[in-house]
Formats: C-alpha cells, structure tokens, sequence
C-alpha cells in the first residue's frame, strides 16, 4: 500500500510540474553552467564579466530595478570590492524625492528600472523564463536539467537568425530560441561587442553565456546561500533519521519479540 | 478520552492534586499523550504528524514573512522581492513557506487516500472524515489566496479565474463575485481580503485540527485491519494497543525526519521546481498569460471543472432542461465541487460492512484506478483544454463520480470478503511472528 502510494504521489508530482511546451516553443540549448546542480556555484569572474555586459549593452533599455547596487559587493554574487561599488553606482542617476531632483546613485539605491517602455526589467527574468518544458508535461526535463532560465536567455541571445519582417509598423526579428519563432527585439549582441579587460574570450557564445549567468544572479542572488543551507538541512535530517530509525527499532524490538516464533 | 480501557494519570504530589482540581490539563495532555493505539499502524498512518507539523511550519514561517510583506497592489510584488534580498534567511524563509504548502498538500492526499484505502470513515468515524474534509476544503481556500499574495501574473489570473466561477452561479453569481472581490475586478481590495483571509484561515484550520483529534480520540485509530481494539477488559486492549508515547511518536518523527530530508533537498535545490515561472512577473492586468495553471494541488479539480464543456451529453441535458439556467461553466463549477461533496459523502456511499480494503478483494481493484485516475485528472489539469485532453479529463471526471456514486455502493453488495483477523493482536503477531531470522535479538528490556 505504501509503497505504490508513494510511487503515486512521486508520479503526481512528476506529471502535474510539467509547463507544457506553447505552440511552437522555441529551442533551448542545456548550457552547462557553473552554477548547475546542488553543488553548482556562481563563477564569480563570470558574474563580473555578466555585469560589464549588461552595464554596456543591456542597460541602454533593460533595467533591474529590484536590485540594490549595494549587493555587487556580495560574496556570493560579483563580490566587488567597496570602492568599486561605489564608483559603479556614481554611473547612474537617480530620482531622489528628497531632493525633488536627479542625482548620482549610491550603493544603497537600486539600479535604475528600463528605459524603454517595451523593455521588460530584467531582474527577475532568469526565473520569468523556463527553458524546459516536457515532455507531455511530465516536467522531467526540469527535473534533469533545471528549469532552464538562463539557458533561454543564452539562447535567446545566440538565436537570431538575421531574418527580419514588418508587422504591423513593428519590425520582427527571427529567433529560433524565441516562442512563435519571431520577436521585436533587435538582435542586441554580434559577438566582439565587449572587451573584457583580462582579456576572456568574447564571441557571441561567451558573452551570451556571461550575460545570462549574471542574470541568473540578479534573479536569485541568494543561491549559494540557499544551496548551501539545502546540504546543512539534508545532512542533519540525514543524520537524526538514522538516530531515530535506530531508536525506533530498539523500542520495537521487545514488542516484535514477544511474537516471534509462536 | 477513548473507549478504550487504559490507565488515567493519577496526581500524586500535593500540588498536582491541587492543580487537577482546578485545572486538569495534566491529565488530559497525559491522556492525549499515552493514549492506547493499535500496536499494527502501518507507515501510511504517519501523515497526521507529518500535516501537524506542516501547519506549525507554514503559521511560523508565515507570520515571520507577513513582518516584511506589504498587501498592497504597488508594493506586494517588490516587497516579496524585499523579502528574497534584503531580509535576513528571507529567501529561505519564503521558499520554506512556499515549498511547505506543496508538501501539506502530498502530505494531506496521502492521508486522504489511506483514509479511503483502510475504510477510516466508516461508522464510528463519520465525524473525524467530515471535519477532515472542512480542513481540507479550508487548506484549498488558504493556499489558494496565499498564491495570490506574490501579485504575481500567475496570482492575478489565477483569482481571475477561480473568482471567475462564482460569477458562473445563475442569477446571483455577478453580483457575488463583486461582493467577493470587493470590485469589479480582481484589485488591491482583492488583495486585502485574500490577505487578511490567509492570515486567519490557518487557525480557522488548527481549532478544525484540535476536533479532528479529539473526534478519533473518542472513538479510537482505524487501523489497517480495520478491526476494533478489544474493549472487554484493560488487560485485552493492552494486548491489541501500545500508547500513542513513546511508540508511535518516535516512529512518526522518524517518517517525519525522512520526509523533512527530501523537502529540504527540494528547498534548497530546485525551490522553484513546482511553481510557475510567469509568478515572477508582476501581475498585469493587460496581459492575459498564455496558459493560466493553478498550483498542482488543485489540478484534479482543475481538470474536473474543465471536463465538461458543452458537447458533454449530460452538459447539454442539463442545459435544455433547465431552460439554460445550468450552462457548460455552471455544470463545470457544479462538478469540482459536486468532486469534494462525494468525497465527503463516502461513510454514507460506502455500503460494504467490512471496513478495511485490505480483505476487499474488488474494491482493491477500483481504489487503484481510483487512484491511478487521481494521478492522470493531476496531469490533464495541467495541459492546454484541447486535443485529446478534455476526453482524458472527461473520462477521469466520469470516473471519479462513479466511484463514489455508483462503484462503492455496489461493491457493498456484490463482493465478497476474505476473512479478517479476529483480532489486532492476531495480525501483528502474523506479522512479527515466525522466521523472523534476519532481525537483531531483541537487547532491550520491555518498557513497561
């Protein structure tokens, strides 16, 4: 009874956790990033490379308005040192009601929100977006390789194909990666667009890679701490299981006993 | 408390005999505590503990997080946002909370399905079913608000949706949603209420838990022979029972710790694994997602509510028959509920006198398609209303009315149980009794 219960509710979860895949969804590529699986971490260089592509492409539209600058200092997100942090945020403006006027931002503001109205805030995108779905909703692809955020970003990125149309005044722009096939987004990265200073590789795939690991950041900047209280959790539970198993076998054990063999 | 015979506490020292005259919570914490339990409770009676412990958690963690939470449309999406970043263990804290509620609802289900399996709402436990399914009905409408609180898109049409099926009620039903919307639309007054609602639900819930035990400490635990504890002498029901302390608390806490390990690993790895990534967007009234899902707990009834469109046979009867009054959104409504009511209704649908569906060779059969068809209701809730899913949701549907209303009323009469034990005793020692030779030599003494 128990056993087929469990095995059940194990289904159940498998089968309801699926998001089924909408007409025409695009491709995905499973990118294989630092941060992937329970022991997976953010690279921190590859967060700072991340933020310098966002600084010089993304932000001409996109924002992040629910991320103070203060946490580029975070040991487990891009862990700039305080002076960095600080010269960083004198790049933006803010609106500041004290002052009833625009100044420079400090640590303790948040980056500015999107320029564009059509430019969706990007804080919490790597967590908005799964990258896979399936099959038949059964949710096991997410279950294996995660829920694919930031791997649909990356795509995204690496997805135009250069193809372009008019719709509706609007011109669209082909991407495989992207769901209906046709989006309104200029292709915002060719490959080269950024010199990194320690002079990592910057073609198209890298600097899409770097982008959607920061954004993962942006959106869950706790997870190293979280992952890391996961194993705490799992392995004192571990540990009190067993402890528990035993005692509640030694205090059994007489009872059992006193029908055995009659 | 029970029927059973058993010890009472005894105040011994002068001031507990003072205290018990005017007060006697010793004695009953004591009797709550060491009441006699059937000795042959099986690992599916450890999900009572299991819910207990997830109200505890889900009123702890809740109200830690309502000290940081802002119930206002402007503020409620980047105030959650707050809690994920700037509060000290806050991202912990939520996805405790958020992840809790899915492991209240596996935990409930299991408890609801063992209750069916075993027969526990049969004649004397009419009482202790009935006030489980108020829980579980009050459970439905406290994540269901919860859900809304994040204010994200998922949230708003999701209270779009669900508040959207009172309006399908004939002649009051526009009227009623306003009412309980606050508005003509889903809104912060919305959001206030859902709040306000959330927050008191769960204790709603705990004085329901409080009956539930004390109803089943009245009559006793079902057990999985479904055999009454002997009732004769103290000394009988000594030998079917063990007291709920220290017996079945540490083997619950031991299935408790285990289940804790996979929930942490669940928090801590993959927290976002059963929800729904478009809830990390903040709810726009102008932009309707592409597919609108509830949480996976309510997808059954979610697939039960779709089912029925109007070219069911049986929608369009009741539409012409009802001059129109019934319509396919109406008749949907009608059968999610109708889904829960027959539920409730199973101590009066059941006819079979044996109570535990271990000695029902038939009824077997159809629990575990029951069963099946639950899993399979859960998935095609969760795919889009078209193809071939609304016939697999129909057909679930059909199935889940006719086990109660037509399958367990007749098994009563048609089958015929396989012997029971005559006693609690007799199946534990069957159990126990015998090569036993892979186990340890007992080398404790009897705690007696």
């Amino acid at each position: 009874m128990f056993k087929k219960l469990a095995a059940s509710v194990i289904a159940t979860f498998a089968l309801s956790t699926g998001v089924f895949a909408a007409g025409g969804a695009g491709e995905v590529k499973n990118i294989d990033f630092s941060f992937d699986g329970p022991f997976g971490q953010y690279d921190q260089n590859q967060l700072q490379r991340g933020l310098q592509v966002y600084t010089e492409i993304c932000a001409a539209c996109h924002g992040l308005q629910y991320v103070p600058l203060r946490t580029l200092g975070d040991e487990g997100g891009p862990g700039l040192p305080d002076d960095q942090v600080r010269a960083y945020a004198e790049f933006y403006e803010v609106f500041d009601p004290e002052l009833d006027d625009f100044r420079a931002a400090t640590p303790n503001d948040h980056f500015p929100g999107s320029n564009l109205e059509n430019a969706p805030d990007l804080s919490l995108m790597a967590k908005a977006r799964a990258g896979f779905h399936g099959p038949y909703g059964l949710g096991i692809n997410q279950f294996l390789k995660g829920m694919g955020g930031p791997d649909y970003i990356a795509s995204l990125l690496m997805g135009y194909t250069g193809e372009e149309k008019e719709e509706a005044g609007v011109i669209l722009y082909e991407n495989k990666a992207f769901p209906g096939g046709w989006i309104s987004m200029a292709p915002p990265l060719y490959g080269e667009d950024v010199e990194f200073a320690d002079g990592h590789a910057n073609d198209l795939e890298h600097v899409s890679e770097d982008v959607a690991a920061f954004l993962m950041w942006t959106a869950e900047p706790k997870m190293m701490a979280r992952k890391q209280a996961g194993f705490v959790g799992v392995i004192f539970l571990t540990i009190l299981s067993v402890l528990l198993y035993l005692t509640n076998k030694r205090l059994w054990a007489p009872v059992k006993a006193r029908y055995k063999n009659k | 408390m029970s029927g059973i015979p058993h010890d009472h506490y005894e105040p011994k020292a002068a001031w507990e005999k003072g205290l018990a005259k005017r007060l006697p919570i010793v004695g009953l914490m004591y009797d709550t505590l060491m009441i006699p339990t059937p000795k042959n409770l099986n690992w599916m009676w450890i999900w009572g503990i299991v819910l207990a412990f997830c109200l505890a958690l889900q009123i702890i963690t809740g109200i830690v997080l309502v000290m940081h939470y802002t119930p206002h449309v402007d503020f409620a999406f980047s105030s959650v946002e707050h809690i994920m970043r700037n509060v000290n263990g806050g991202a912990m804290l939520r996805y405790i909370h958020m992840n809790g509620a899915s492991l209240f609802f596996v935990a409930v289900y299991a408890h609801i399905f063992r209750g069916l399996y075993y027969g526990s709402y049969k004649a004397p436990r009419e009482i202790t079913w009935i006030i489980g399914m108020l829980i579980y009905l009050l459970m439905m409408g406290t994540a269901f608000m919860g859900y809304v609180l994040p204010w994200g898109q998922m949230s708003f049409w999701g209270a779009t949706v669900i508040t959207g099926l009172f309006g399908a009620i004939p002649f009051v039903g526009e009227a009623l949603q306003t009412w309980l919307l606050g508005g003509p639309a889903v809104d912060n007054a919305t959001l206030n209420r859902f709040f306000s609602l959330h927050y008191l639900l769960p204790f709603v819930i705990a004085g329901l838990v409080i009956l539930h035990i004390w109803a089943f400490h009245t009559t006793g635990n079902n057990n999985p022979t479904g055999v009454e504890v002997r009732r004769t002498s103290k000394e009988d029901a000594a030998k079917d029972t063990l007291p709920f302390w220290p017996y079945f608390v540490i083997k619950d806490l031991f299935a408790l710790a285990v289940i804790l390990v996979v929930f942490f690993a669940v928090v801590g790895f993959m927290p976002n694994y059963l929800g729904h990534p478009d809830n990390y967007i903040e709810a726009n009234a102008l932009a309707t997602p592409a597919h609108i899902v509830p949480e996976w707990y309510f997808l059954p009834f979610y697939a039960i509510l779709r089912a029925f469109d109007g070219d069911v046979w049986v929608v369009i009867i009741a539409s012409t028959l009802t001059g129109g009054i019934i319509d396919a959104k109406f008749f949907g409504v009608l059968a999610m509920f109708g889904a829960i009511v027959v539920m409730a209704l199973v101590p009066w649908l059941d006819t079979s006198s044996v109570r535990s569906g271990r000695y029902r060779p038939m009824f077997k059969m159809w629990f575990w398609v029951f069963v099946v068809n639950f899993v399979v209701l859960t998935w095609v809730g969760a795919m889009p209303a078209e193809g071939i899913y609304p016939y697999i949701a129909l057909i679930g549907a059909t199935y889940w009315f006719a086990y109660f209303l037509v399958i367990l009323p007749l098994l009563g009469v048609l089958e015929k149980p396989d012997a029971q034990p005559a006693t609690i005793e007799e199946d534990f020692a069957a159990k126990y009794g015998g090569d036993d030779a892979g186990k340890a030599a007992p080398s404790a003494q009897p705690a007696e």
